[in-house]
């Protein structure tokens, strides 16, 4: 790691019916990043996404039944906590994040809590239209001006958690819709962590791509800005107890 | 059979239904309460007749069942979201279960490699996967 060889690091891949990607993405990893633990959360995979984890070296995480990405990061978090890691880096396990760019945001960990790998930053191309794009509009704008930095792609699903980060989300991940994006943001800041973000390249996901019909992002729309009016309503929490394992 | 007998006997029905149901502790107090106090309210109703009809000019309304109505329609509106409420609570509690177990298999996991044994796969159940949200 650049500037921030003291931390342990681990990589968290919240999975849900992951198997074919899984194999590329855990190997690129292990081939770049060859000093992180990686964990996978199966998150109630009907297909062997357990199997190919354990058979590619990864820690394995299953969950009995499927959670949501909040549940599944929580999870991962406690996990780093009970194991003695400092920090904590989200990647999807569909492909669509490139290992090669932890390092850049690890990197930034030396001066925030959380660094989000922002897809729309200077390199990469990530192309939405109509209201999603509004929606990540608004969310940036507020969020950037709490943050004090200018993000530009809070609802990215490519972070790195800093050690205080990792002891208040092991404790309260929230598991609303968008709640591991938007409200985990808020309420990292409303404690007095810091975010920041560093650009990233997107890549063709394996499988799937978010929808793009118009009734379906305007529901997104609606439901990301409620999420957000929510969170920011919610009384600030003023305790981070810790977790012991 | 006059109305006023219809109601009595009802509501000495739902009471007593309920009583039974805490008694065999089939239904817990807390959601109990509530039909228990509607049972009361309808005896008291049915006894004294007046007394609605009192209420229903004391809050302006001109025929004394549309209070009757209205406080029914509030009274279920009140249960559907205490039960709403319960509800998250419940799920709140069941994710923070299925991350334990996730972390505990795992646990188990490297306890009996490290004691050597191998490890016995864990059995997932694919059919209760509902996408969340």
């Amino acid at each position: 790691m650049p500037s921030a060889p003291d931390l342990r690091v681990l990589v968290v891949l919240p999975a849900w019916n992951e198997a074919a990607s899984l194999p590329a993405v855990l190997n690129e990893i292990h081939s770049h990043l060859p000093d992180v633990g990686v964990v996978v959360v199966n998150d109630g995979s009907a297909d062997a996404t357990s199997a190919v984890a354990r058979a590619h070296g990864a820690q394995v995480l299953d969950l009995p039944f499927n959670i949501g990405v909040g549940g599944a990061m929580r999870a991962g978090f406690r996990f780093a906590l009970a194991n003695d890691f400092d920090a904590v880096v989200q990647v999807d396990a569909d492909g669509q994040h490139d290992p090669r760019d932890v390092p850049a945001l690890l990197a930034q960990l030396a001066d925030a809590d959380i660094v989000i790998g922002a897809r729309f930053a200077e390199r990469g191309e990530y192309d939405v239209r109509g209201p999603r794009r509004w929606a990540m509009r608004v969310l940036a704008g507020v969020l950037s001006r709490m943050a004090r930095t200018r993000l530009t792609d809070t609802t990215s699903g490519f972070r790195a958690s800093g050690p205080r980060a990792v002891r208040m989300f092991a404790v309260h991940y929230p598991a609303e819709y968008l709640g591991d994006t938007i409200e985990s943001l808020v309420m990292a800041m409303r404690n007095g962590l810091t975010v920041t973000q560093v650009g990233v390249s997107m890549r063709e996901r394996s499988a799937g791509r978010p929808s793009q019909r118009p009734w379906k992002a305007a529901v997104y729309l609606m439901r990301a800005c409620l999420a957000l009016a929510i969170a920011l309503t919610r009384p600030r929490r003023v305790s981070v107890g810790e977790y012991t394992a | 059979m006059s109305g006023y007998l219809f109601a009595l006997v009802g509501a000495v029905v739902t009471l007593g239904f309920m009583v039974e149901l805490l008694r065999r502790r089939r239904l817990r107090e807390k959601y109990a309460a509530l039909w228990i106090t509607v049972a009361v309210v309808v005896m008291i109703g049915v006894l004294f007749p007046n007394l609605l009809e009192r209420a229903a000019v004391l809050v302006g309304v001109t025929l004394p069942i549309n209070l009757v109505f209205f406080l029914g329609l509030l009274l279920l509106l009140v249960v559907c979201v205490q039960l709403s409420a319960e509800v998250s609570t419940l799920e709140h509690e069941t994710q923070t279960l299925a991350e334990e177990i996730a972390l505990l298999r795992n646990r188990v996991e490297r306890l009996e490699r490290g004691a050597g044994q191998q490890p016995s796969p864990p059995v997932a159940d694919p059919g209760l996967g509902h996408p969340p949200g």
